[in-house]
């Protein structure tokens, strides 16, 4: 076990807890806490694997603008505990065998994978800050450019949704 | 032994570092509270501190012992988790955010080359920024689960405070980062190091080394406002407004989790105007030309002086203690002066250093002031301010200085 495959495990393990405590917390501001911790060992996975461009920019937005948009709007709502409600008929029938099979086709493609991690990137001559910023603006400008389309749409969409009450 | 040391320096040396870092940030916040009270004291003609120790030196520790010795009552329905994890967060990761600052030039100790601060990374600016917008959790989580209206009132104007100008923060900085083409802090200040031109190559000027490039006074501006909002500082400290909101966010804190909030604020003060040093006024770079020389003993010239003045007054002070205290004090910094002076090697060691500390405590003490002289924004003027001036003109800048950079390559 070299130190970067512990450091994998560390993190995975958050990563996961987290997200099953996410599902499992009673009140909705510790289930947003989870979803930061989640959020924050998954940064740490991406500086694990040489990205450290998108590990910063993973905690910068997400871990950060998203979920504190998130907390902001639970304690404006002033959310009190959460009411369970037993499984509906739809995700004890429909809900159970999907999560299996989709499990099972993760587990699948798991075993089927080499066993061997891939080397992370080399930071040689180039940063990946660099390579990255090239990819996003020759090759892939197009996708890059319609997803800010998409964004700024559903901004405008959000601020004509809380115009229409006036 | 020696090999050993060889082997694992590349371990035990960030230790040593991160120990002297805690130690020396902790006693630093610890001194500025004591001039910040100083500070005010005087702007508003009053003397200040004054009791505990000569010129109110021991205060600071006075207010430890206070902090750690005072009765830390829970108020009853808190959220545990969020009050207790609260004052850790925002103390962690104030002190955290200075791990990646680089306070001056690499250094030999024993021949070992190292950076002079914790850790240099290729990305230090985006860590800074990430450290930065998780701090407002800290804020947050204690308004909301101390279980009080006006705690909960001042955790709620923090995170949107926060958000808000987070966004004028990081757009200010677009401009130096086009310029030196780095996330790296340390490659932006060797960006703007000129060595003819001293302090016009800073970027606030922007005469960096290949040849004139542009003006970021704009941009400083509007980062420092911006910093200062994020630093929850007046005239932007709408989340602890005493006057409206008895305590703001930290209404229900009491002893060290109360401390732990004021250490933390203090220390993110600290890395705000590390930040701004490093960014726009050139970091560890001398004002002067590198051909000036003489310069180079205006640490001993500064020193001495003082040094000497503090031996002065400390022989005519009231008290037996102060007599003892001052002139001790005194005489240490005269020699450090003498040393700075007579030794060639100390004399270009202490350059880098001295001069970043000293654009540093510039910084903290305009925030000082600043406390001492405006008043606290109205609610909707700060985020009208935040919106529609600062991100606005932050944008602008962003796309002069492209404009500007493109039409110099071609």
């Amino acid at each position: 076990m070299t130190a970067p495959v512990i450091i994998f495990f560390v993190l995975a393990a958050l990563a996961v807890l987290a997200a099953v405590s996410l599902i499992l917390q009673q009140h909705p501001i510790h289930s947003a806490l989870s979803l930061i911790v989640v959020m924050v060992s998954l940064a740490g996975l991406y500086l694990l694997m040489g990205a450290e461009f998108v590990a910063a920019v993973q905690i910068i937005v997400y871990g950060g603008a998203v979920m504190v948009l998130f907390v902001f709007v639970i304690m404006l709502l002033n959310a009190g505990l959460e009411e369970r409600t037993n499984f509906s008929k739809l995700a004890t029938f429909g809900g159970i065998p999907l999560a299996l099979a989709l499990g099972g086709i993760i587990a699948a493609a798991i075993a089927k994978s080499s066993g061997h991690l891939p080397p992370p990137a080399a930071s040689g001559a180039m940063s990946s800050t660099k390579q990255l910023s090239m990819l996003l603006f020759s090759e892939f400008v197009y996708p890059f450019e319609l997803t800010s389309f998409l964004i700024l749409v559903a901004i405008l969409g959000a601020i004509v949704l809380a115009q229409r009450e006036n | 032994m020696n090999e050993f040391l060889a082997k694992y320096a590349f371990l035990i040396v960030p230790i040593i570092k991160v120990a002297i870092l805690v130690f020396a940030v902790l006693t630093i916040d610890a001194y500025l509270t004591w001039l910040e009270r100083k500070v005010i004291a005087h702007i508003q003609a009053r003397w200040g501190p004054h009791r505990v120790g000569p010129h109110g030196l021991l205060q600071p520790l006075a207010d430890g012992i206070k902090f750690i010795l005072k009765e830390d009552p829970m108020p009853s329905g808190v959220d545990k988790i969020g009050y207790f994890l609260a004052p850790f967060l925002t103390l962690t990761l104030a002190i955290t955010s200075l791990s990646v600052i680089p306070f001056g030039p690499d250094i030999k100790p024993f021949g070992y080359v190292t950076n002079f601060g914790i850790a240099d990374v290729n990305i230090s600016l985006l860590v800074l920024f990430a450290i930065t917008a998780l701090g407002v959790y800290g804020v947050a989580l204690a308004g909301w689960a101390s279980n009080n209206k006006y705690s909960l009132l001042g955790g709620l104007r923090s995170s949107a405070q926060m958000i808000s100008y987070e966004l004028a923060l990081t757009l200010s900085v677009v401009g130096v980062l086009l310029i030196a083409g780095d996330f790296s802090l340390k490659h932006i200040v060797e960006h703007q190091d000129n060595g003819s031109l001293g302090l016009l190559g800073w970027n606030l000027f922007g005469f960096s080394k290949d040849g004139a490039g542009c003006t970021q006074i704009i941009g400083f501006v509007c980062f420092f406002i911006a910093a200062i909002a994020e630093t929850n500082r007046v005239p932007f400290d709408l989340p602890e407004a005493e006057s409206e909101l008895v305590a703001g966010f930290h209404t229900e804190y009491a002893s060290m989790k109360f401390a732990m909030f004021f250490i933390g604020e203090y220390t993110s003060m600290i890395a705000v105007s590390c930040l701004a040093t490093i960014l726009f006024f050139g970091g560890w770079l001398s004002p002067f030309p590198a051909s000036w020389t003489l310069t180079h003993f205006i640490p001993s010239i500064i020193l001495i002086p003082f040094g000497l003045w503090v031996i002065f007054d400390g022989i005519r002070y009231e008290t037996i203690f102060g007599r003892i205290l001052l002139p001790g004090v005194g005489a240490v910094m005269t020699a450090m002066g003498v040393a700075f002076f007579l030794f060639p090697g100390v004399t270009e060691v202490i350059q880098g250093p001295f001069w970043f500390f000293a654009k540093v405590f510039a910084f903290l003490f305009f925030y000082i002031w600043m406390r001492g002289t405006l008043p606290r924004f109205r609610y909707d003027q700060l985020m009208d301010f935040g919106w529609k001036i600062l991100l606005p003109v932050s944008i602008a800048n962003v796309v002069l200085t492209s404009a500007f950079l493109l039409w110099r390559m071609h």
